[in-house]
């Protein structure tokens, strides 16, 4: 690959590489740089001495200079930058640490040799005022430099290109960058991604029928693939990709290779190397290699075979890539798997992680080295199918998957089926070798290997400045502060974090009202959502009651097969902020116990094809969660005005009749006498005893998750009769929620709903809330408030005080701000909605919890409780 | 909310004069969050009595400490309209300050003369209830006459309210009472309005001359009144008591500030034993710990983790980080972290330490930190103390089955937290010991517990 030449108009390099480039001073190489690469690409010495000492030329900062160069290009080369070094680098000691560090980030070196006469550098430098170091210098760079040139591939460089003449450099016209052949990005499949074959020809035969592609067995070829429509509308071609470890142990290694070859050659599939294969590889090309492992086999097997066919097989495997990236990213296969930082890159190190994984350096009972499971920290964003560790069943842990299930070892040939996801597998046929160790002989647990995993989360998942994609809305951006305050709530206070997959969002009041004594009315809750579009709402009663999220499964086999939790009843209740909604753990598991014989009772486990639901919900009374706030807060005020402002109202009646003029007074302390009788009527509304479970009344509106799927495609109607469906199972504990339907912009049908809103707190209730008719509704720009909250006059009293609705009081009031309210129920809703996506989705906790956690810090931002 | 001052001492009207306020007219004065009006219900030469009327405007109250800080919802929701509280105490100081301050323009001789006064609170918050409002009176030689509520009429199982209606006589200077009114209604209600400074104690000495030093709970008084804020009422009480030898300022009972102590000597002691150089303090609190690991230079780098943020500022404040020299400063660290979360910032220490810490999880988040000390962090050492629950029949304040923090999930036996221990030890290949902690009692063991960790 190494091309030396000073006479071409077009060179390439890697898209990924570090590009060196070499010269005396006065060589050119800034000016070359600047032709060629972007300015944010390149890194140069004498800027950062100038950044550092505001003295571009000041020699005595070399060394700082230099880490800076090194910080910033490791930097970029963590991300995947190309990155130019624009030093002199006439010295193999200069380049040895920057090839150092190009392997570090598994990135390609290239060598650009600016090796110009000496007189055009003296001339350059001449020119240049700031640069009046000795003439020795450039001579002496010079001989340096063509000492070196030389040993330039010994020293790692593989792309190496050398300019002696302003003219070369002026003829070069491009520079054009490769990608590298593990990228296939374009691809987007859909895949089907084989694992470990071993020569179990027969079974890749049936398990390729089975996948709905068309084989001739007999000359090993495909003859037709099947066909899916993919998520952009276009209908194409399914393509195997192997795994790797074609060969080896199987009885008919030959005619795998000779089917996969066909296939791969032709473009109808991809293939990356397994170790098997690259042992193979040695073998053929004449190495000693100890024929063991299963090679025996296949050098039998191989024996009838032409040297043609073997020269074949020789080229195929040699030219497979290590791995690829496939699906814009999204997806890698590798066949022992591939941790994020090597993703994409090419170096010995990747091909060699590619082959045989990592290892810990101990070995086992069997004798065999004890395998790193990478798997367990990888945090990246691309899905990783591999195989090569054979495994009993294939399971997800943090996004990837091992899919070796062993058919060589007469276990069973597994394909995954990208990107549905899916696990196809055929059975051996017979066990045709003996695994060194037995499989899965580490697996103690009834709970999967992501349980297990999600057993502890990562502290560095959480805290800090966290940025969290949702589907629903654009990334949300949690701050550091905000972060510590959950970490304290989480860890102090909320529920097992298993269980805790979904926190509701806060809700904001409707824009204030400016009809007399009113803060709220439901003509602005009903404009804000005709003003966005929105033709059909829904009111709903606001119950008297807390929020809360009810998880029932079936049973506790479900919460330990779905939720990983195992001795904590099956299934929970908890407040808006994730803490358990009963102190005692038996009446939330006799609470659980009834709503789950409700579910059975109505079909809803069959109807839903679940065995485990999450509900949102009103839980009341009030005064279950808040006794201590009533106390303390409500009645402790109604007790000090009740009592104390008779006595007022007293002295002033005898102050009156005595002659003074305290006529105003008078009237303004009676009107607080009432007020604060008005007060507790209203507080009391919310008070019942509360003595044993039936005491308690749930009002479920909304069905969040269920087995593999969401509900928030379904409008609110149907998750009004959906709930009502199951509050049929036990009436005595279970309330589903009055509502009307109602078209804004329709004088009627709105009046319908305000007298509807009236008559409700009339009669001591809390309000009413009016969401958009679907569960998920945006506008131009984006998602708009899920639901708005249109309290009555006498609840706002112990929200605002008693005294809030005197005239000059409510004035003031209503200048309240809603926007800060508002975004963070935008927010929340987004983070909630994305968490349950995720958990449905199977992904790993942490991707869960940072949702939930991200919920909980974003409560921390202070907002007027009193919206 | 309101205070009477009533006297039937011929001419009652005197009052007005006492007072500088016509009995004939409502008068109002400003105060910082509303105003106070001054009337007379009744005012003959036989019987007079001056009302001072708070007329808190609860939206300004709200908006003058809503700088955003503190958004609780009670701060909406209030009784500070309707009670006596450091309000009225600052009313008085406006509406009667000549009174108070004993200036009587037109008849002098009144200041110091003792008059018979009836005064009526309505409606006075008190934290202690009656028993403490009379303690607080009586010493000073008022008749008190207290009527009590209930929280709420219709629900009596929620017990009594903290407000009474109280009624006062004495013949005394008025001066004399408006000054131990001012004092005492804040000191009742066990709260103040605005911020206590050191001017605070200024007003003490100067409305407490001649009556706080002897008042038998001079200390309570003088604490509450500057708000519980230690340093200020130490100061104070040294001013009033001079010679007297100062009393303990914790309110605690000795034995159990004896016990934590010893807990940490005791744990101090054993890493040194040990012979460990890093320590990893997990679940720090303000840092008691770290400030006796600190005093030894053989601990070569110290980390104090504490869920609490809040706690370790605390522990930063108190071991002065930010002004310790280098090298010393290059021994410890503080962090955020929790135990139910992996951490490899607790990686790659000698020994880990967890001082109080388990009781406070739920049972169920106890696998996490197990997890998380034992198998990630690792340490080659573990020492973990937590109370022992047989022991707590001695403490005859606590009621059977309650535990001795409000926020422990759980207290073990003896035999539980070995339990617990010896499980552990096997899962993660350690060996373990025991040790009680503090005066063991024969049957019952120590208060405390201690396991050591080893592998």
């Amino acid at each position: 690959m190494s091309r030396r030449n000073n006479k071409l108009s077009h060179i390439s390099i890697p898209e990924l590489s570090l590009v060196l480039l070499i010269g005396p001073s006065g060589s050119g190489k800034s000016t070359f740089a600047r032709r060629f690469f972007k300015p944010t690409e390149i890194i140069s010495s004498d800027v950062c001495r100038g950044l550092i000492s505001d003295d571009e030329n000041n020699q005595t900062v070399s060394a700082d200079a230099f880490e800076l160069v090194r910080f910033i290009a490791a930097k970029r080369l963590k991300l995947g930058l190309l990155t130019v070094i624009d030093a002199t680098n006439v010295q193999p000691e200069s380049r040895r640490e920057w090839i150092r560090l190009a392997r570090e980030y598994h990135v390609l070196p290239v060598a650009i040799v600016l090796n110009m006469p000496e007189e055009l550098c003296q001339d350059r430098n001449v020119e240049r005022s700031d640069r009046n170091f000795g003439k020795h210098v450039i001579p002496q760079q010079l001989s340096q430099l063509k000492r070196g040139l030389r040993g330039l591939r010994e020293e790692g460089f593989r792309h190496i290109f050398e300019m002696r003449t302003e003219e070369d450099v002026a003829k070069l016209e491009t520079i054009t960058r490769t990608p590298l052949y593990n990228n296939k990005k374009d691809e987007h499949g859909p895949f089907d991604i084989i694992g470990d074959v071993h020569g179990c020809y027969d079974e890749l035969c049936t398990l390729l029928d089975t996948l709905g592609y068309q084989v001739d067995k007999e000359n090993a070829t495909l003859i037709s693939a099947p066909q899916t429509t993919n998520a952009d509308g276009y209908t194409r071609f399914r393509k195997p990709v192997f795994v790797g470890d074609l060969v080896d142990r199987g009885p008919k290694s030959p005619q795998v290779l000779r089917l996969v070859m066909n296939m791969v050659n032709n473009g109808l599939a991809l293939c990356v190397p397994g170790n098997h294969d690259a042992k193979l590889l040695r073998y053929l090309n004449g190495k000693n290699v100890q024929l063991r492992h299963g090679l025996e086999q296949t050098v039998t097997q191989l024996a009838s075979e032409t040297p043609e066919f073997l020269d074949t097989v020789k080229s195929f495997i040699d030219g497979l890539v290590s791995h690829y990236v496939l699906d814009d990213g999204k997806l890698v296969v590798a066949h022992a798997g591939l941790k994020e930082s090597m993703q994409g890159r090419g170096s010995g190190a990747v091909r060699e992680f590619c082959l045989y994984g990592e290892t810990t350096g101990e070995t086992d009972e069997f004798g065999l080295p004890v395998r790193y499971n990478w798997a367990l920290e990888y945090k990246g964003r691309a899905m990783v199918v591999y195989g090569h560790t054979p495994v009993p069943t294939p399971q997800w842990l943090n996004h990837t998957i091992d899919i070796d299930t062993g058919c060589v070892f007469g276990a069973s040939l597994t394909a995954l089926r990208y990107p549905e996801r899916e696990l196809v597998s055929v059975p051996a046929l017979e066990q045709y070798a003996v695994p060194g160790r037995p499989i899965g002989y580490n697996a103690d647990s009834t709970l999967s290997v992501q349980q297990q995993y999600d057993n502890v989360l990562d502290i560095e998942d959480f805290t800090g400045k966290k940025i969290l994609q949702t589907r629903f809305s654009h990334n949300i951006t949690i701050r550091e502060e905000n972060s510590i305050a959950a970490l304290e709530v989480m860890s102090r206070f909320t529920i097992n974090p298993r269980w805790l997959i979904y926190l509701p969002p806060t809700m904001s009041p409707a824009e204030t009202s400016r009809e007399e004594g009113l803060l709220e009315h439901p003509a602005e809750g009903l404009a804000y959502y005709r003003e966005a579009g929105i033709a059909k709402v829904i009111c709903e009663e606001k119950h008297m009651g807390s929020r809360a999220v009810v998880i029932v499964c079936k049973d506790e086999n479900v919460a330990a097969e779905r939720f990983g939790v195992t001795g904590e009843g099956n299934g929970v209740i908890y407040t808006r902020t994730g803490r358990p909604f009963f102190a005692d753990k038996q009446t939330e598991q006799a609470f659980i116990a009834r709503i789950n014989t409700a579910l059975i009772n109505t079909g809803f486990y069959e109807r839903f094809n679940t065995d485990w639901v999450c509900l949102d919900a009103e839980l009341m009374p009030w005064s279950a969660k808040a006794q201590s706030l009533l106390q303390n807060q409500y009645a402790a005020v109604g007790t000090a005005g009740g009592k104390a402002l008779p006595v007022v109202v007293n002295a002033l009646h005898q102050a009156i009749s005595n002659g003074a003029p305290a006529g105003a007074l008078l009237e303004k302390y009676t009107q607080r006498l009432e007020q604060t009788g008005s007060y507790v009527k209203a507080y009391r509304q919310y008070c019942w005893p509360v003595n044993s479970l039936e005491d308690y009344k749930l009002a479920p509106f909304h069905i969040m998750a269920t087995e593999g799927k969401t509900w928030f495609d379904k409008d609110h109607e149907w998750h009004m009769s959906a709930i009502r469906n199951i509050c049929v199972g036990d009436e005595q504990l279970l309330r589903a929620t009055p509502y009307l339907l109602v078209e804004t912009g329709n004088d009627a049908s709105e009046q319908e709903a305000i007298n509807w809103w009236k008559q409700l707190t009339a009669a001591g209730g809390e309000g009413m809330v009016v969401k958009p008719s679907t569960f998920l509704s945006k506008d131009a720009k984006g998602l708009i408030q899920p639901a708005i909250k249109i309290r009555g006059a006498e609840y706002l009293r112990i929200i605002y005080g008693p005294e809030y609705d005197a005239t000059e009081n409510l004035e003031r009031l209503r200048s309240r701000k809603l926007s800060g309210k508002r975004s963070l129920a935008l927010r929340e809703f987004a983070l909630g909605l994305e968490g349950l996506e995720r958990f449905v989705n199977k992904d790993p906790l942490q991707l869960v919890h940072q949702c939930v956690f991200g919920i909980l810090a974003l409560e921390s931002e202070p907002v007027d409780p009193r919206l | 909310m309101l205070l009477t001052i009533t006297t039937k001492r011929y001419p009652a009207t005197d009052l007005g004069y006492l007072l500088h306020k016509h009995p004939a007219k409502v008068q109002t004065v400003e105060l910082t969050a509303g105003s106070a009006h001054i009337f007379y219900p009744e005012a003959t030469d036989n019987s007079c009595t001056a009302a001072l009327l708070l007329d808190i405007d609860p939206v300004r109250l709200v908006r003058r400490n809503g700088s955003g800080s503190d958004f609780a919802l009670e701060q909406y929701v209030n009784d500070r309209p309707y009670v006596a509280s450091s309000f009225m105490s600052a009313a008085i100081a406006q509406a009667y300050s000549s009174a108070m301050n004993g200036r009587c323009k037109d008849k002098p001789h009144l200041t110091d003369e003792a008059i018979p006064f009836e005064i009526n609170l309505a409606v006075l918050p008190v934290k202690g209830g009656e028993p403490l409002l009379r303690q607080f009176f009586e010493p000073l030689g008022y008749e008190v006459k207290v009527q009590s509520y209930q929280l709420d009429e219709q629900y009596p199982e929620w017990g009594q309210s903290r407000y009474f209606n109280v009624t006062l006589r004495h013949t005394l200077p008025l001066k004399t009472i408006l000054s131990q009114l001012y004092i005492l209604i804040p000191v009742c209600d066990n709260d103040k309005h605005y911020f206590v400074g050191g001017h605070e104690i200024e007003k003490l000495m100067e409305k407490g001359q001649g009556w706080l030093d002897t008042h038998p709970l001079k200390e309570l008084i003088t604490r509450r009144y500057l708000r519980n804020i230690a340093p200020l009422a130490k100061e104070a009480l040294g001013m009033i008591m001079k010679d007297e030898i100062l009393p303990a300022e914790e309110k605690q009972p000795k034995e159990k500030v004896r016990l934590h102590d010893l807990r940490l000597q005791t744990v101090r002691d054993i890493l040194l034993e040990l012979n460990v150089s890093t320590v990893a303090d997990m679940g720090c609190g303000e840092g008691k710990l770290l400030r006796l690991l600190m005093e030894k230079p053989v601990f070569k780098k110290v980390l104090g983790m504490d869920v609490s943020y809040h706690s370790l500022e605390i522990a930063s404040d108190k071991l002065k980080i930010e002004r310790l020299p280098e090298m010393q400063r290059a021994r410890i660290q503080l962090v955020q972290g929790s135990l139910t979360y992996r951490d490899k910032r607790l990686s790659g220490f000698d020994a880990g330490v967890l001082v109080e810490v388990i009781e406070h999880l739920d049972l169920p988040r106890l696998a996490a930190l197990e997890k998380v000390v034992f198998e990630y962090a690792r340490p080659r050492h573990v020492l973990i103390t937590t109370v022992n629950a047989e022991y707590n029949v001695k403490y005859e304040t606590l009621g059977s089955g309650s535990f001795r923090h409000s926020d422990h999930r759980f207290e073990w036996t003896r035999a539980e937290f070995e339990d617990w221990g010896n499980r552990v030890a096997e899962q993660f290949g350690y060996i373990v010991s025991y040790r009680p902690l503090g005066e063991t009692d024969e049957i019952l063991g120590g208060p405390g517990q201690l396991a050591i960790f080893k592998r």
